[in-house]
């Protein structure tokens, strides 16, 4: 026997040398004796170590005792809101693809709380590793009933154990997700025994390397000992581990597809845009920000309502886009669903200097019509001494508010002119830039391209614009008098 | 000779280790360490195989180093 020894096993490079977590110097961490998350979260560390990926590891800690991990791990780490990690990890996957993500997560977390993120990652099938770590109760907030409690369990939310009737059943996990076409590989294992934890090591490891192989989703299940709530020693725990909750819970592995996968590249399903795409994208109307030379005269409270078809949210676009174009405060708030079916469609725009609290405009002051029965909704809505602007070419009646400015244009019939039926929209919007001034035309010139959809037709639309402000400037005898209910085209249509 | 380094202080006396122990290398001791726990202490000089099962199902993760003879070659 050799007098030199060597260190065989010792603590994971993948923690800190220090837990800095209450003041300085704390080398332990805060679960309680003989809690399994500790054995858990060393063997990770163990396989980031063996893998050498620690420089690559985003590890997101979950909502639960596993809450402080990102004091333990030397990685990259996100501590996400309650259940949210799944969602969090395929953040990180879409921008990060070469990371190695590890979303760990408890039973109250994932199965209770984040059931709707959980599923749905692994339907997606994201290359990431969630390790879910199942000790059948809420562990951190004092040992209540979770999605995993086995029957007749006694928690402090079932004082006289779970029943199925009031609680249902406990749900599988590993079952479930294993049910769905897209994980690659699902197993189940615990860390009751020293066999068990050399065997989870194992399948930790594999799950891993499933990611950085870029095979896909890899979830593992892990059966893991809550002597505290459990009210139980972490011997006698271990005990009821193997005797209870493995039965309930089996061991093994409930899918694996691994061995005959192929990698996938991950820039083909997900590639990140390119950033000129992206720049082109997010430009929108701020390309190039106009200094306004002068404010607005006042918020813009806008409400724009006609047919579906008729370019009503567009028209509301088209006004926010100038808005965003010139620095100003800009909200859009479509209004449709059923409407869309052939009723009448609106939106509400507001166009302010100020920071704008709520998006909703109950008291336009502004109101644009296309149709009959959109005046008819939202007439008696305009604020006393507002704008309304009346598609005379489909109105036919006029309004008969009084203490408002009203102003008519066949804006169906000068679209219809241009080829371009419907175009109604853009008629509007320019009549009523002629007649507000909220914007220069120029800033409307330059934002049309920003929101059409067909560009085929811009120079038609753009052509549009020359011939409204044409026709504004022919009816402006009356456009002058700012009062009268006859002003700019106010032809009745 | 094979043993197991233990960091007393570290050390939250869960015993888990010790019933692990398939040579029953480890005990609780009576002495009350740092954070207030009854630690573990080595008492398998000559039986311990640094086998690292204690090492492994150890929920702390610096409590423990486990140290292996050096094979003369």
């Amino acid at each position: 026997m050799s007098e030199r020894t060597e260190v065989r096993f010792s603590k994971a490079k993948a923690f800190y040398d220090t837990f800095e977590r209450k003041g300085s110097g704390d080398k332990v961490t805060h679960y309680c004796p003989g809690c399994g998350h500790g054995t858990i979260q060393k063997l990770i560390a163990d396989c980031i170590d063996e893998l050498e990926i620690q420089d690559k590891t985003v590890f997101l800690s979950p909502v639960g005792c596993s809450v402080f991990s990102y004091y333990y791990y030397d990685t990259g780490n996100i501590q996400c809101s309650h259940g949210r990690a799944p969602a969090v990890a395929t953040g990180v996957r879409r921008t990060l693809p070469e990371a190695v993500i590890i979303s760990y997560q408890g039973d109250g977390d994932l199965a209770g709380i984040g059931m709707t993120e959980i599923v749905h990652a692994a339907n997606r099938g994201e290359n990431i590793t969630v390790i879910f770590v199942n000790n059948a109760i809420y562990g951190m907030t004092g040992g209540q009933m979770a999605p995993t409690t086995p029957m007749g369990q006694k928690t402090p939310t079932s004082p006289f154990g779970r029943e199925v009737l009031r609680d249902g059943r406990p749900m599988g996990m590993a079952e479930l997700i294993a049910s769905l076409s897209a994980p690659v590989y699902v197993e189940r294992c615990s860390v009751a025994t020293a066999k068990d934890v050399l065997k989870a090591r194992k399948v930790i490891l594999k799950s891993l390397q499933n990611q950085v192989d870029k095979l896909g989703f890899s979830f593992i299940e892990i059966l893991s000992p809550c002597p505290t709530n459990w009210g139980m020693d972490p011997v006698e725990s271990r005990v009821w581990m193997q005797e209870q909750l493995a039965v309930l819970f089996p061991l093994g592995v409930y899918k694996d597809v691994t061995t005959h996968l192929v990698a996938v590249d991950p820039g083909k399903f997900h590639s990140p845009m390119d950033d000129d795409k992206l720049r082109e994208l997010l430009r929108g109307a701020s390309e190039v920000p106009v200094q306004r030379s002068s404010p607005l005269p006042h918020t813009q409270l806008i409400k724009v309502a006609g047919f579906g078809g008729q370019g009503v949210l567009s028209a509301g676009e088209l006004l926010a886009t100038c808005g965003m174009s010139e620095g100003i405060q800009v909200s859009w708030l479509p209004s449709y669903g059923p409407e869309m079916r052939g009723g009448s469609a609106n939106v509400s725009v507001i166009l302010s200097e100020d920071d704008i609290g709520s998006p909703l405009v109950d008291h336009p002051n502004v109101f644009i019509a296309m149709n009959g029965p959109s005046l008819d909704a939202f007439e008696d809505a305009v604020a006393p001494g507002g704008l309304i602007l009346v598609n005379s070419a489909i109105v036919t009646r006029k309004v008969s508010r009084t203490d408002v400015r009203v102003v008519y244009i066949p804006a169906t019939e000068l679209a219809r002119q241009e080829g371009l039926l419907s175009a109604a929209n853009v008629v509007m919007v320019t009549a009523y830039l002629y007649i507000t001034k909220a914007f220069s035309i120029e800033t409307l010139r330059r934002c049309i391209p920003l929101v059409l959809r067909k560009k085929a037709y811009l120079n038609q639309n753009l052509a549009l614009v020359e011939k409204v402000l044409d026709h504004c400037v022919r009816t402006a005898g009356s456009a002058g008098s700012d009062e009268s209910d006859g002003s700019a085209g106010s032809e009745n249509g | 000779m094979n043993h197991v380094e233990i960091c007393k202080d570290e050390c939250k006396g869960c015993g888990v280790c010790v019933e692990t122990c398939p040579r029953d290398c480890l005990m609780i001791g009576d002495e009350i360490n740092a954070i207030g726990y009854q630690h573990v202490v080595f008492v398998g000089m000559g039986r311990c195989t640094a086998c690292g099962m204690c090492y492994r199902v150890c929920p702390e993760p610096g409590a423990l180093t486990v140290m292996a003879d050096v094979k003369e070659v």
